[in-house]
């Protein structure tokens, strides 16, 4: 296998009310529930996408910090079938799980249905990017930085993507944290060598 | 058909539309409203949900999703052959 360079070009880190852009602190909301804090940032870092509203919380976590990931870092560069996506989480889908349950006992909601396993994300921000690459959501305890960087570096070596969206998304009733990074071949942006200590430096 | 609209409008979460938004005659789906699959099952619910209707023939679906009015018309013609 040929190691190719590769470097991390933007990061994105949602938490507590932050966002955190390569970074630095470039939003803070304190005192809001997750429902207006993803609202928030769909007005202040979107255009108009009314699917929005229609996603689950999970999807809208994803979906947001990926706007602030690509944000001054255009994808059009790349094929469709050159950028892929890997997320990872420790809770799945199981807040939307749950909710659509309780939907069972009168009649099942096809809406919350849709958002019933974890890679509808992907499949969302893939839509919005117009992305058709190699793409995973792995289920773990923790954020496993070497696992992701690893499984990261082999896509790019094995030419199977030139960039990859990247990183751990999880979100669990009021509980979230959203780690993503772009990484890619070319250099540009903040440029960082690819290898789990700078990512670990990130998040 | 105000209510109506009402109805598909928190049904669906369309928060960015108004009901003075959708015309009566205004397709809903493709080029009008822009709904999709899921909306369209969504829509079925609220038949259930709201109005009590259930939809005997689903063929009839795209006739009675057409817009508005056509919900409306099947709503009421379902309605008065319960009464």
């Amino acid at each position: 296998m040929n190691n190719v360079n590769a470097y991390i070009t933007s990061s994105c880190v949602i938490r507590n009310n932050t966002v955190i852009k390569n970074g630095q602190s470039i939003l803070e909301a304190p005192g809001t529930v997750l429902p207006e804090f993803l609202r928030s940032l769909y007005d202040r870092f979107s255009g108009q996408y009314p699917k929005f509203h229609k996603m689950d919380l999970l999807s809208k976590l994803g979906w947001a910090a990926v706007e602030i990931l690509l944000q001054n870092m255009p994808l059009e560069g790349y094929a469709p079938e050159d950028t892929g996506v890997v997320l990872a989480n420790t809770s799945s889908s199981l807040d939307t799980d749950e909710r659509y349950y309780e939907t069972v006992s009168e009649i099942a909601s096809p809406a919350l249905f849709v958002y019933t396993l974890p890679n509808i994300v992907i499949g969302e921000i893939s839509i919005r990017h117009r992305l058709k690459g190699e793409n995973a959501f792995f289920i773990a305890e923790g954020f496993d930085i070497p696992f992701i960087t690893g499984y990261v570096q082999q896509l790019l070596d094995t030419g199977a993507v030139q960039a990859c969206i990247c990183g751990w998304l999880e979100q669990y009733h009021d509980q979230y944290e959203a780690a993503l990074y772009l990484v890619e071949k070319q250099e540009r942006g903040m440029a960082k060598p690819l290898s789990a200590a700078e990512i670990q430096k990130l998040y | 058909m105000e209510d109506l609209k009402e109805q598909i409008i928190r049904q669906l979460n369309l928060q960015e539309v108004k009901p003075e938004d959708i015309g009566n005659d205004q397709p809903l789906f493709k080029e009008g409203l822009g709904l999709d699959s899921i909306d369209a099952l969504e829509l079925i619910v609220l038949l259930q949900q709201y109005h009590n209707v259930r939809i005997a023939n689903p063929e009839d679906g795209p006739n009675i999703f057409y817009s508005i009015r056509t919900m409306a018309e099947y709503i009421t013609a379902q309605q008065n052959k319960t009464a």
